[in-house]
């Protein structure tokens, strides 16, 4: 039996040689996987606060125009532009995608692969730290003159493309380099992720073998380098318009402005989805181990996701229904995008499947879990009539849209990460949260998500433009109806935002003084459950081998309801 | 990151599966794959614009040398062929890989010269990055597609030292084959789109 030659990384114990590294090198300079999804992980954390404190201070406007914001004052027009374009940048960009993909990825795929750290762990290192640049390149923008970036999270030109219209000279370029700088972070991390789980396996566990989860963030990375190219190349020709005076996008001088939304909508459709399969993958674990069952057709969902994933490549210019676009490509993309609404509902009823008849627990991780489906059923519902040119055509760029996308992106950033961080919380820090704060910052938090949002379905059908700083401008925008519903979103939404400090104070808590946790305190199948609690450098002393399939919950015969990956018979 | 053939400490201990490919191939792949959308969305925003555009070529603009990039072309895709060579060679006998390695780095960098020589001889006929839609686009594709000879050249230079040195690691022999590969196989489609 021949053994497997096998890279010796530096930074990992070789024999004879242990010595405790410093601080420094322990926690900022490690290569081990798990400390740096922690880096992912807090730093995705401290990027939704701030993200979370512009949206404050811009619904706040909305709901008083004029009135002075406690802790930011009176709020410009320029200021209101820069808070709701790099709020929406920082959640998509410095939230979801570092949290979902970098901080579960990271933390989830050696450990549930059954191996001791990333392929290439001196790459992911380096992903972090190219991370952590963007953050400080894109809050550099903010005090440099004229200030941060105002022109939409879609940076469409001609306004993102001349300083002379969006009157922010040097943020502009600011902006569109801090993006960059973040997708050469999720590049680099995702040729790690998909090598790592192609190469690195546990020996037994085969393709079917892995648990969905990894699948998922395997698959949304492969999705992410499929299409971010397109926008890139955008980028660099957007930053050519800036900086030296070419004209790709200046229609005044023969560009064509369109072309930039079909690069970043290539790239945005997916992306959207790259979000969300990391969190139905979370999910996934969830739902099979609170509901004690085998995960519904476990093929199907992997196969469907996969399919989303290819058919979410020609949906974009569903975004462009009213940009001009020829109608005969508009009616393609209606098709398209009603289309890829299927195999998304699918996974929908496959989980529902899942639950049907288990012995359900309603633990926190299960609460979010199924809220998850609850949230993002609406969501998807609702981008149906989007999808339709022909309602599109009345509902585009109002409040329907946003409040759409925030029923999609809510419960994948925020419900899904929060199903994720529960429900690892006592392998990743050997303790468990309080229940039952974890139970009122629950109901807090999804209640008032739902309060925010619900009323802007209604203005938005009401004719409510999105991207207006003051809506007293508008004689039929500027009525009680309108305004009352405004004012309730505004004031969910600071409940919304209050509510994360019992979060914050559960988890602080918790790490203090919280109940030590066992291995397995979830009794769950998957490898991650049967290194220490938390997982030593290395993961285990030896490395585990698989036996069968991630979710065997309830196998009739056994004394036990579940039937880890590892255990032989 | 160091490479040795030994077993790991705990590694070691299993036999079973091995990887389908060395690990740094298939991250290169991956990373192709993305290199490949960059370029085709390079590619076909320059195809919209071109398709738009009311007359084409811009007025008052030089024609772009077609014959001599075409020999360009030529020198590029023998050094693709001198890197296959060198990837057999390697597989047969690793030292042996180092002739048609060194092949290929002198042929890659003779197209970057003679690259740089046609710039310098556009932007005295009066192509500029402003200076037209073409303009703009020729240098930005081209441009990028050079940057990628160049980084992938030095990658080159790299394995090449590590195999004078006595050891080269199959992966980075692999991810050098590919990358360069890629960087050789992108340009005659660029040279059909764009200059043709
Ligand atoms: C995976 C979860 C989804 C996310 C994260 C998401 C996100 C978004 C975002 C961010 C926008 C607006 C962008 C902007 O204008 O600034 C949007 C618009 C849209 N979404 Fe979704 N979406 C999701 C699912 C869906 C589904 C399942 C459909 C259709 C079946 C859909 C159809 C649309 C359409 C048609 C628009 C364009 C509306 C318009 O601008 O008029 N979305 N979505
Ligand atoms: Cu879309």
């Amino acid at each position: 039996m021949a053994t497997r030659p096998v890279e010796i990384r530096e930074g990992h114990d070789t024999p004879g040689h242990h010595e405790e590294p410093s601080f420094f090198v322990k926690y900022l300079w490690s290569t081990d996987h798990k400390v740096i999804a922690m880096q992912y992980l807090f730093t995705g954390m401290f990027m939704a606060l701030v993200g979370g404190f512009f949206s404050y201070v811009f619904r706040m406007q909305l709901a008083w125009p004029g009135e002075s914001v406690p802790l930011w004052g009176l709020v410009t027009p320029a200021a209101y532009n820069m808070l709701i374009t790099n709020h929406g940048a920082i959640m998509i960009f410095w939230v979801a995608m570092p949290v979902l993909i970098a901080a579960f990825g990271n933390y989830l795929i050696p450990l549930m692969l059954g191996c001791d750290d990333m392929v290439f762990p001196k790459l992911n290192r380096l992903s972090y730290q190219i991370f952590l640049l963007s953050v400080v390149v894109l809050f550099s923008s903010f005090f440099v003159t004229g200030g941060g970036f105002g022109g939409a999270w879609t940076m469409y030109p001609p306004l993102s493309g001349e300083a002379a219209y969006n009157n922010t000279p040097a943020g502009q370029t600011i902006f569109i380099v801090a993006v960059a700088l973040e997708f050469v972070a999720f590049l680099l991390g995702g040729i790690n992720f998909v090598t790592t789980a192609m190469n690195s396996r546990a020996p037994g566990m085969k393709l079917y073998d892995i648990p969905m989860v990894v699948w998922m963030i395997v698959i949304a990375s492969i999705m992410f380098m499929a299409s971010v190219g397109p926008l890139v190349a955008g980028a660099v020709m957007l930053i050519f318009d800036q900086t030296l005076n070419t004209a790709f996008f200046d229609p005044t001088r023969g560009g064509d402005p369109i072309l930039w939304q079909h690069l970043f909508w290539f790239f945005g459709h997916p992306e959207v989805y790259v979000v969300l399969l990391p969190a139905v993958g979370i999910v996934a674990e969830v739902i099979t181990v609170f509901a004690r069952k085998k995960l519904f057709a476990y093929k199907t969902v992997l196969y469907t996701a996969i399919a989303t994933g290819v058919l979410s490549f020609t949906v974009w210019a569903h975004h462009q229904f009213i940009a001009g676009i020829d109608p005969r490509m508009a009616n393609i993309f209606t098709v398209t995008t009603l289309l890829i609404s299927i195999p998304i509902a699918e996974m929908m009823f496959v989980y529902i499947a899942t639950l049907y008849g288990g012995s359900i627990t309603f633990s926190t991780p299960m609460l979010w879990a199924l809220s998850f489906i609850a949230t993002f059923l609406v969501g998807g519902v609702t981008g149906i009539f989007l999808g339709a040119s022909g309602s599109d055509i009345y509902l585009h760029d109002t409040y329907f849209v946003l409040a759409h996308f925030h029923y999609t992106f809510y419960p994948i950033a925020i419900i899904g990460t929060f199903a994720g961080f529960t429900f690892w919380f006592p392998k990743m820090f050997g303790r468990h949260l309080n229940e039952t704060l974890g139970k009122i910052h629950f109901w807090l938090t999804i209640i008032a998500f739902n309060g925010i949002f619900l009323p802007l379905f209604v203005t938005g059908v009401l004719g409510d433009n999105r991207r207006i700083p003051n809506h007293q401008v508008y004689p039929e925008l500027d009525n009680p109806l309108m305004n009352g519903l405004r004012e309730v979103a505004t004031v969910f939404l600071v409940v919304m935002l209050l509510a994360q400090f019992v979060f914050f104070y559960n988890v602080v808590v918790s790490l203090v003084r919280g109940k030590k946790a066992e291995k397995n305190p979830w009794k769950s199948n998957t490898l991650e459950w049967t290194a220490d609690s938390p997982p030593p450098h290395g993961n285990w002393k030896e490395l585990p081998t698989v036996y069968r399939g991630p979710y065997e919950y309830g196998v009739p015969g056994r004394s036990e309801d579940y039937w880890p990956q590892n255990v032989p018979n | 990151m160091s490479v040795h053939t030994l077993p790991h400490p705990r590694h070691g201990v299993r036999t079973g599966r091995s990887a389908v490919m060395p690990n740094g191939v298939f991250g290169m792949l991956i990373f192709v794959v993305a290199e490949v959308m960059l370029f085709a969305g390079f590619v076909s925003a320059f195809t919209i614009m071109r398709r738009s555009a009311l007359v084409w070529p811009p007025p008052g603009q030089p024609r772009l040398p077609v014959e001599e990039t075409a020999f360009n072309t030529a020198i590029l895709v023998a050094s693709g062929v001198a890197m296959l060579l060198a990837g057999r060679a390697f597989r047969r006998h690793a030292p042996s890989a180092s002739r048609p390695l060194v092949a290929a780095i002198g042929l890659g960098a003779t197209f970057v010269v003679l690259q740089g020589r046609e710039w310098w001889m556009l932007i005295g006929g009066g192509l500029t990055l402003t200076s037209s839609a073409l303009g703009a686009f020729f240098y930005l594709i081209v441009g990028l597609h050079g940057l990628h000879v160049i980084a992938a050249l030095g990658f080159l230079v790299y394995a090449w030292r590590r195999l004078a040195r006595g050891f080269l690691p199959p992966g980075v022999m692999g991810a050098a084959e590919v990358l360069w590969l890629f960087v050789v196989a992108v340009w005659p489609f660029l040279y059909w789109r764009i200059y043709l």
